[in-house]
């Protein structure tokens, strides 16, 4: 494990965040397998470690923009579990009034921008929020998250050239899970990713996305750098998801076997070993971090309890957000 | 009253909003020191600066999509694409992104953007630089359209798009950017949504936007000559569109003509004519007549290009047979 900051607390957080983000999942997986959630969506469980030490080197006023698998996104930069459970089943109390779904979830006070159900749809977003920043003077900085499948996406070489040309306060985060859909990554991506954003003379880096302590290090020192203004920076982050492309794809092994599956889950889990490191290093103990996974897995069930109760939005909420500043766009 | 042209009077409402309130930018190819190759922007980059008049590369999804991140983050873009016919370029972030993102997150994001661009044939540009494209944009709910008919509309139609909350997207005919007309040197704005009747008339309507405006006029004073009073009516905005106004003209006239320079087949004049149909039809005594642009590309000759829009010759003649009764057999 890289080693970064020396305060538990940090430490703690970043462990209890990605032990949510999981626990958030497995959830979801359960909702979608008692046909309780409507929709597919996609799981991040296997990712935590790059969304939480992105969002632990950011201020609340800092944006990201994320993804079809946006859910570690939106709890790692703040959301709460009932409020996104709610969303996820279309009700009135989710973070979107149930008009988002899995796909579009975000915390919007939290300075998350959306999640976006369009592959490399949010770079535009990502790079003209680091342009309200430069162009109004405030520090903060913008983080994009994509996937590896993205970087297919002509959007992306684009904006990463305004970017470059403009100095904007901009990370481009390449969570590289192996796979866009049923694809490998070495069959879509010709050359190599980060050699990309060098192209444009944008400073890039490849970590260990699994090694929550390393993200977080790079992450720290390239948004403090942004802010003050040496970006873009472009990150391509290593990691697997465990499981489908969506809680529907279970039968995988036409395109990746169980084995490899079964060595990034026992050899790389991102929790099990930041678990491991505070241990050692004498942060926590094994009761300590039980005691905390324990009372997690009570939030979500809690949370996922009161999002089944919770209500649906009024059918006359069908027309409302249409326009702002318009009530009901068919009145 | 002094007159001045549409381009002047599009220069002076971007000039005045963006001294009433710094976040609103442009952002766009050759805006700057060039002004835009129809010269329209000329001299604001001497007044506000690179930091405000921004140029880009060629990359019109990529600076669409900027727009749009700037939009949600406290900034008010006017993003200038070249020629209309680009808008098949930035479908994604204009249709995907920027109309929905407020109603995908439950209202809580909010982009206030205007897309300005052109349309209009005759100008011997060939297929792919003078469609008119609108009606694809107005498909798409949580997009304002407006289609400014003089410079006076030009102005006050632009200055309400820049405070309004939404994306608004508007499509100036490129051949009228030299046109001259009445416009007041005291701040005026011209609401959305209020169609503005340009001559009363009691035997037919003449429904025109944009420069179908001024066919329309010129129409209605052929029609004058033979003893048949036209009434001509300008929507201004066709999202939101004045259907009351439309209606109540119908309603006393009993024969409508709607006339617009996109193609004919499933565009705005089918829309207007459906609506009139179905709310007016027992006040008709003819069937609405549609007039857009022939359903083919735009040629490059004059000697074709010249019969695919409609004409004031063309407009006096329909109408004509729709007041001789001709056309009811015609259904
Ligand atoms: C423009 C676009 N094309 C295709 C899809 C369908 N699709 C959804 S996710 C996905 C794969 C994305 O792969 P990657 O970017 O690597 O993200 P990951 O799912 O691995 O997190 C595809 C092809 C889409 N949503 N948008
Ligand atoms: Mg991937």
């Amino acid at each position: 494990m890289a080693k970064t900051k020396t305060n538990s607390e940090d430490y703690l957080r970043m462990y209890r965040q990605m032990v949510r983000i999981r626990s958030f999942e497995d959830n979801a997986n359960q909702l979608y397998l008692s046909a309780k959630m409507p929709g597919l969506t996609h799981m991040y469980s296997g990712e935590e470690a790059v969304a939480v030490g992105i969002c632990e080197a950011l201020k609340t006023t800092d944006k990201i923009t994320s993804t079809h698998r946006g859910h570690g996104h939106c709890v790692a930069k703040g959301a709460e579990f009932k409020e996104m459970f709610c969303e996820l089943l279309g009700k009135e109390e989710g973070y979107c009034r149930g008009k988002g779904g899995s796909m579009h979830i975000a915390d919007q006070s939290n300075g998350n921008l959306g999640a976006n159900a369009i592959v490399g749809g949010s770079m535009g977003i990502a790079t003209g929020s680091a342009f309200t920043a430069k162009m109004l003077g405030k520090d903060d900085v913008t983080v994009c998250f994509f996937g590896d499948g993205a970087t297919a996406q002509g959007l992306m070489y684009e904006v990463m050239n305004m970017a470059a040309l403009w100095n904007l306060p901009v990370i481009y985060a390449c969570e590289n899970n192996g796979y866009s859909e049923y694809t490998k990554t070495e069959e879509i991506a010709a050359g190599s990713i980060t050699a990309r954003a060098e192209a444009f003379g944008i400073e890039a880096h490849q970590v260990d996305g699994q090694d929550v302590l390393a993200v977080n290090k790079l992450a720290t020192d390239l948004v403090a750098r942004a802010r003050k203004g040496e970006g873009p920076f472009f990150v391509e982050l290593m990691t697997y998801r465990y499981h489908g492309h969506h809680v529907g794809d279970i039968n995988r092994e036409y395109y990746r076997t169980k084995d490899e599956e079964k060595d990034w889950k026992e050899n790389r889990d991102p929790i099990i070993r930041f678990r491991a490191h505070l241990v050692s290093e004498g942060l926590a103990t094994e009761d300590e971090l039980d005691a905390l996974n324990a009372e997690i897995a009570k939030d979500a069930e809690d949370a996922v309890k009161y999002a089944l109760d919770a209500k649906y939005p009024d059918v006359s909420e069908v027309d409302m957000h249409v326009f702002s500043d318009i009530k009901h766009a068919l009145a | 009253m002094r007159e001045i042209t549409l381009s002047q009077a599009v220069n002076e409402a971007l000039a005045e909003e963006m001294r009433r309130d710094d976040t609103v930018f442009i952002i766009g190819e050759d805006v700057a020191e060039a002004g835009t190759p129809f010269k329209v922007l000329s001299g604001l980059v001497e007044e506000f600066g690179t930091r405000r008049v921004v140029d880009t590369p060629i990359a019109e999804p990529g600076f669409m999509g900027i727009a749009v991140g700037a939009a949600m983050t406290g900034a008010r873009p006017v993003v200038d694409l070249m020629f209309g016919d680009f808008i098949f370029l930035i479908m994604d972030q204009l249709c995907n992104q920027a109309a929905k993102t407020h109603y995908m997150s439950g209202g809580k994001l909010s982009v206030p953007l205007v897309l300005r661009t052109n349309m209009g044939a005759t100008r011997r540009s060939a297929a792919q630089h003078s469609q008119s494209l609108h009606a694809l944009v107005a498909h798409i709910p949580g997009l304002k359209v407006a289609m400014p008919s003089s410079a006076y509309e030009a102005k006050g139609l632009m200055k309400t798009a820049i405070r309004d909350n939404n994306p608004v997207v508007i499509f100036e005919d490129k051949l009228m950017y030299q046109d001259k007309a009445p416009v007041p040197e005291e701040e005026f704005l011209i609401p959305f949504g209020e169609a503005n009747i340009k001559r009363e008339g009691s035997d037919i309507t003449l429904i025109g936007t944009s420069s179908m405006v001024q066919v329309c006029e010129k129409a209605a004073e052929i029609l004058a000559a033979e003893g048949i009073s036209a009434e001509v009516i300008d929507p201004r905005t066709i999202v939101p569109l004045d259907e009351k106004t439309l209606l109540e003209s119908a309603r006393k006239t009993s024969r409508v003509i709607v006339v617009d320079e996109g193609h004919q087949s499933f565009g705005v004049t089918s829309e207007i004519a459906s609506r009139i149909n179905e709310k007016a039809f027992y006040h008709l005594d003819a069937p609405v007549l549609r007039m857009g642009a022939m359903d083919v590309p735009i040629p490059f000759s004059p000697a074709l290009e010249d019969i695919t829009v409609p004409t004031p010759e063309g407009v006096a003649e329909k109408a004509r047979m729709l007041c001789g009764g001709e056309m009811i057999n015609a259904a």
